[in-house]
């Protein structure tokens, strides 16, 4: 029962924000609703004993992925009016798009195929399951390829973002290294010889 | 009890308020972006619901490198967008027409 109550609360709060994030005038606010779907998210991925993933969804997410948003929708200067033009054009077409693809993915993923008694609930996991050691298990041996890719993945987008974002203008102040270390000792030093002088 | 279909029927909701949500802020690049995010969570979701009614780990895998694929997806899709900002001052898909023919 607890777990019914727990199921629909979480899927109201993901669905609501969901709702929020598409419709909402101000794209901080869409944000701010993100944080809350991603947060619902991780209630019903806990409901599913994936507590690990989680945990990650939380901090990596709403940690990461959502500050660097609102990060850059607070650092542009948008003109709201502009971008909400033909809003209200669009609605009846998406509105009719998107009930049609939820009534079709329904007939194919409802009850009458995934119901209970077609895939009976699995028994609760043991007290002593560890979740992260699975998943750790899985990740280190049978996908430890794949997850070096993921590793070049995050490297190759942190290159991109540094690449795209660096301003190269000819106005900053940093010393060139590539210069610096070819500096010879008579560039810089002078040495003048004179006579000591005798003080009258 | 909950049932896998309970879930599957959240995931495509999701799924579909997410496609809705392309369809009308097609001229903000920033809800477009937070629109894939959502769908994005919305195949997480289905990954891992499978996941627990087959008990097989496989599918918290995958939603693993979903999830880094997916941040790397956002940093370089924002990278872009400052650029882009910086360059015409604005982001409206309307007026990144230009290499179109």
């Amino acid at each position: 029962m607890l777990q019914q109550i727990l199921f629909y609360a979480f899927s109201a709060l993901v669905i609501a924000a969901g709702a929020m994030v598409i419709t909402v005038r101000n794209p901080v606010y869409a944000a701010l609703s993100l944080v809350v779907a991603f947060f619902g998210s991780a209630g019903l991925w806990m409901m599913l004993e994936a507590e690990f993933l989680a945990i990650t969804l939380v901090l990596v997410y709403v940690g990461a992925v959502m500050v660097l948003f609102l990060f850059v929708v607070m650092m542009l200067d948008i003109n709201i009016a502009v971008l909400r033009e033909g809003f209200a054009r669009y609605v009846p077409v998406a509105v009719v798009f998107a009930v049609l693809m939820m009534v079709s993915i329904t007939l194919v993923v409802g009850p009458r195929h995934f119901g209970l008694e077609f895939v009976a609930a699995p028994p609760p996991a043991d007290p002593d399951y560890n979740n992260t050691q699975a998943l750790g298990r899985a990740l280190f041996s049978q996908y430890l390829l794949p997850f070096e890719a993921a590793a070049v993945v995050l490297l190759v987008a942190i290159i991109a973002a540094i690449a795209l974002t660096l301003r190269h203008t000819r106005q900053t102040k940093a010393p060139k290294p590539e210069r610096q270390v070819q500096v010879q000792r008579n560039d810089r030093l002078r040495i003048v010889k004179m006579d000591a002088e005798k003080n009258t | 009890m909950i049932s896998l279909a309970h879930y599957l029927i959240v995931g495509a909701a999701l799924f579909c308020l997410s496609v809705a949500g392309i369809f009308i802020n097609r001229k903000n690049v920033i809800v477009l972006l937070m629109c894939i995010e959502l769908m994005l969570l919305a195949v997480n979701l289905n990954f891992i619901a499978f996941s627990h009614f087959n008990q097989d780990v496989a599918g918290q895998v995958f939603v693993f490198f979903i999830l880094t694929v997916a941040a790397a997806e956002s940093a370089i899709g924002l990278a872009i967008l400052v650029v882009l900002f910086r360059n015409r001052a604005s982001i409206n898909v309307e007026d990144i027409g230009t290499m179109r023919g």
